[in-house]
């Protein structure tokens, strides 16, 4: 099914490229969009020397630094998104100057650097700037609550309730050792017909690599909670979830996930 | 164990009896598992207060990483243990290696603090000064230089990505001195058998976040002021004896 979009971007060549497809390209509206906001920069175009420099752009979250305090305070978004997302933007931008990956998306960067487990050294940047990008979208001012709609009903389906979801990804995000993130993520092509899971990755790990569609993610990384929280680590993901998370934006991404793999 | 609580000076006799204390009973949880025979954990005292290590390490940080870090740590290996106990008692083998990343993780974190808070001391006890005697000649034959050394330390303590330590380790077989680095609680031991921990740096963001934010390499540069390389020098003499 996806063999023309796969044919033209990633070398990788095992069985997940298949389920990787509907991820790529510009079947998807969210993914057209980033790949909009994340390839060009004409401002390191150089006359001459005939050489166009792609470079990716910080993107600031869809609401001011403050707007998320007191859950998530003005200081943390000033350090989080002003210092560690956009040290991967330049750190990446540094590392794929004169190399092939100038030319590629950042999804196709993440996917091709992830290099099957065997990480080549951008994948750090690279999947950081699209986990820091996705985790600012995964929350709202005045966020929590419920979800609700066609959501909700695959939630009821295949965790039996809201709650029981929940405590899935608190209990993932709590127990993520070390550096990482916790997910709910869309299995296109599941076995025990289950779409959705919650999964934890290390680092800057994400579920793209692993086959998934991202629907929600929760930065553990000590930098996402430590000036607010400190060790208090299960106390920042109570507040995510009852203050922070944006379940719009998880519809939004789901509807998105459903349209790709039908 | 509520000896942390108290903010008083601690002697240098304290460093000693910290290893000991692993194997004195400190909580009610303790008791009742020592009272079945199992070995508990308990968290060792600092041999200085929490703000003598300013202004390299703030005294926040110093507190929140024993009484809170640390101490979670020793609490979740003897929980991990106890859970090991019973599952090797009922002959459950797929619990019995469920535990096990929980027994790295917690066991590690215990293991590797309990080193680095020997690694360190305030200045006017030593704190800071480059290691004389063998271990001194060591770091210059097996570097270059002990700028070299250093330099080395804070690239790899830089360049890791995520949660770690940064370690001197004598590898005991060749007898020679390595700079290595481990993930998230690893022991130096996970990287090789023969190796031993001389100095660890721990490079977990808690270590130093609330201090130095996102410039971790500016947390390097100033922890050398507070390397303390006593109990480095004792390991290294007693392993190259």
């Amino acid at each position: 099914m996806a063999t023309a979009t796969v044919a033209a971007t990633a070398p990788l060549s095992n069985g997940f490229l298949l389920r990787r497809g509907p991820n790529e390209g510009a079947k998807s509206a969210r993914s057209l969009q980033r790949t909009k906001n994340q390839r060009q920069s004409a401002s390191s175009r150089r006359f001459g020397a005939a050489v166009i420099t792609a470079k990716f752009d910080l993107k600031p979250p869809p609401y001011p630094l403050n707007a998320l305090e007191p859950h998530m305070s003005a200081n943390t978004l000033s350090f989080h998104w002003g210092k560690h997302h956009r040290a991967y933007v330049d750190n990446l931008n540094k590392q794929i100057v004169g190399t092939e990956l100038e030319a590629k998306s950042l999804e196709d960067i993440v996917i091709q650097t992830y290099n099957d487990g065997d990480l080549l050294p951008p994948f750090n940047n690279a999947a950081q700037i699209w986990n820091h990008d996705f985790f600012w979208e995964s929350m709202k001012p005045g966020g929590g609550g419920k979800p609700s709609g066609e959501l909700l009903k695959l939630i009821e389906r295949d965790f039996g309730s809201f709650e029981k979801l929940c405590e899935e990804l608190r209990a993932a995000a709590a127990t993520q050792f070390g550096s990482g993130w916790a997910w709910l993520a869309f299995n296109p092509r599941p076995s025990d017909g289950k779409e959705l899971l919650v999964v934890k990755s290390p680092n800057a790990v994400n579920p793209l690599v692993l086959g998934y569609i991202p629907l929600l993610t929760i930065d553990v990384w000590e930098h996402a909670y430590y000036l607010d929280y400190q060790n208090r680590r299960p106390d920042y993901i109570s507040i995510f979830m009852e203050k922070l998370v944006s379940w719009d934006a998880v519809s939004a991404k789901l509807e998105v996930a459903k349209a790709q793999a039908a | 164990m509520a000896l942390r609580a108290i903010a008083s000076r601690k002697t240098l006799a304290a460093l000693g009896s910290g290893l000991r204390a692993q194997a004195r009973l400190a909580t009610t949880a303790a008791a009742a598992a020592a009272s079945r025979g199992l070995v508990t954990f308990s968290l060792p005292d600092l041999p200085y207060d929490y703000g003598a290590l300013e202004p390299a390490v703030s005294a926040e940080i110093m507190q929140l990483h024993h009484q809170k870090h640390h101490q979670s740590y020793v609490t979740n290996y003897n929980k991990a243990l106890e859970q090991l106990e019973d599952a090797v008692a009922r002959d459950d083998a797929p619990a019995v290696v469920k535990l096990q990343s929980a027994i790295k993780f917690n066991g590690g974190g215990h293991i590797n603090h309990s080193i680095f808070w020997k690694n360190l001391a305030p200045i006017h006890e030593g704190g800071g000064e480059p290691p004389k005697g063998s271990l001194g000649w060591a770091i210059d034959a097996d570097f270059g230089s002990w700028e070299a050394f250093v330099q080395k330390m804070n690239a790899e303590g830089a360049a890791l990505q995520g949660s770690g330590w940064v370690w001197l380790g004598l590898d005991k077989e060749f007898k020679k001195l390595v700079v290595e680095t481990t993930a998230n609680q690893d022991p130096l031991v996970t990287k090789g058998a023969n190796l031993v921990p001389l100095i660890g740096i721990d490079v977990w963001e808690h270590a130093y976040y609330l201090q130095y934010k996102n410039a971790k390499p500016d947390y390097l540069k100033n922890i050398w002021k507070v390397i303390d390389w006593k109990y480095a020098s004792e390991v290294y003499e007693k392993e190259c004896r």
